[in-house]
């Protein structure tokens, strides 16, 4: 999962940094697009609530009903979106039981959907959604699929201006986490910084 | 009006106190041990879902023994406590001074105004950024809270257990020697030594873990740790 680093505040840009990616738990993603505010408040209020039922109960949601818990909690935000603070995550994870990867897609009134391949969300995700769709392969490798991540932000920013690319100038780069069977990891900006120049430099043409 | 006979305070909270002290009695005991890396707490468990030792928060966990539905409630209360306070302020600032106080209070309140008095002995233990900075809390039935360095023991079988560990506790030990330890410690409670070993539940702190440090370790990874070292048997 890949977000860009820009938050905007009409047409100012209000931060450079901002993260949009995070870990939920040990085996899950979640990334969010619509009112900063709200969108921060509801992933601190998911985290700590995977964690709760984690120490509860002893063990973990199964990836379906963290995926179900999210939806009631985008739900309940119904009437602050009605007012325009909207509030749409995308939720990703390991699926234990099934032993495969998991996307899932909200709408405004809490609707969750299964993606099978691929999804992006937020202004530029019509955009990134189509490179997404041009170049996704199934059997892609790590690499690939990393470098497919950031073209699609780096093509979302090239039309849409709520999103950012790579900013090589001060070294600002995409958040990017990856959830396998072993797990959440980041991915550093040593590994981002390469490709992000290889497309950047494949723009100039 | 028929006037109720007077019973003194003093007997009614020796009484309450006898109550409680049978109850724990009857269960087994649990070792809390400083470790060079952190802490351990290990358990006699029979039963591999019903847990005595459980994580709190980052660097704080809880063991309970007696009654196991009063120390089960007491856990989950525990847990509500931390996040709640974590959520709404900031994860450093839950700290496991303020959750023992909370529990001393709790137990204290129900062993005075509550007919019958909770029949647990509860653990609260936190592991700091240096060893110096651990912290052991024994919050016992009446809700009497102390505060313990090196090792600490909840059970029926305390005194005997407390008397081997400080004949045989000595700082800085490697983890697989604390485990050793622990388990001749939990021996050391009968009066005569059982035919077969019963199943060890165990918990560690671990002050090298990223993030949250607690770990639970079965007693495979227990067995294997301690055979490592020679003297584990």
């Amino acid at each position: 999962m890949a977000g860009d680093r820009q938050a905007t505040e009409g047409f100012e840009v209000s931060s450079r940094r901002i993260e949009k990616v995070y870990k939920a738990d040990d085996y899950s993603v979640i990334a969010m697009a619509g009112a900063a505010g709200p969108c921060l408040e509801m992933i601190k209020l998911f985290q700590v609530e995977m964690e709760h039922y984690h120490k509860i109960e002893g063990e973990t949601l199964a990836l379906d009903g963290k995926a179900n818990k999210l939806a009631q909690m985008v739900k309940q935000n119904l009437p602050a979106a009605f007012q325009g603070l909207i509030v749409i995550p995308i939720f990703a994870g390991y699926d234990l039981r099934l032993q495969q990867g998991r996307i899932f897609k909200y709408d405004v009134t809490g609707g969750r959907y299964e993606e099978l391949q691929f999804y992006a969300t937020g202004s530029g995700g019509k955009e990134a959604r189509s490179t997404l769709k041009k170049f996704f392969k199934a059997d892609m490798s790590r690499e690939a699929a990393l470098a497919l991540a950031i073209e699609a932000l780096v093509d979302a920013a090239d039309i849409d201006v709520g999103t950012s690319g790579p900013d090589l100038i001060r070294g600002i780069y995409p958040v990017v986490k990856m959830v396998t069977c072993h797990g959440v990891t980041d991915v550093s900006n040593d590994e981002l910084r390469p490709l992000s120049e290889r497309l950047i430099a494949a723009l100039q043409g | 009006m028929a006037v109720p006979f007077y019973v003194s305070p003093d007997q009614i909270m020796q009484d309450k106190a006898e109550y409680a002290r049978k109850g724990i009695a009857k269960g087994r005991s649990i070792v809390a041990v400083e470790y060079v890396d952190g802490l351990l707490l290990m358990a006699e468990n029979p039963s591999a879902s019903l847990n005595k030792i459980s994580e709190i928060y980052d660097r704080i966990a809880f063991a309970g023994v007696g009654k196991y539905s009063e120390f089960e409630n007491l856990r989950k209360a525990g847990i509500r406590y931390a996040d709640l306070k974590g959520y709404s302020y900031s994860r450093q600032d839950v700290t496991t001074k303020s959750l023992a106080n909370a529990y001393s209070e709790t137990i204290g309140t129900i062993f005075t105004r509550d007919p019958k008095p909770l029949e647990v002995e509860i653990l609260v233990v936190e592991v700091g950024e240096t060893p110096a900075q651990n912290e052991m809390y024994h919050v016992s039935f009446d809700g009497t809270i102390t505060d313990r360095r090196q090792f600490a023991v909840i059970g029926g079988q305390a005194d005997r257990i407390r008397t081997y560990l400080q004949e045989h506790y000595r700082t800085d030990l490697p983890l697989a020697e604390a485990l050793a330890l622990s388990r001749q410690s939990l021996l050391a409670g009968y009066e005569r030594p059982p035919a077969e070993e019963s199943a060890l539940e165990i918990g560690l702190l671990e002050r090298g873990r990223v993030g949250r440090k607690f770990y639970r370790m079965t007693q495979a990874e227990a067995a294997r740790a301690m055979a490592a070292t020679n003297n584990g048997s």
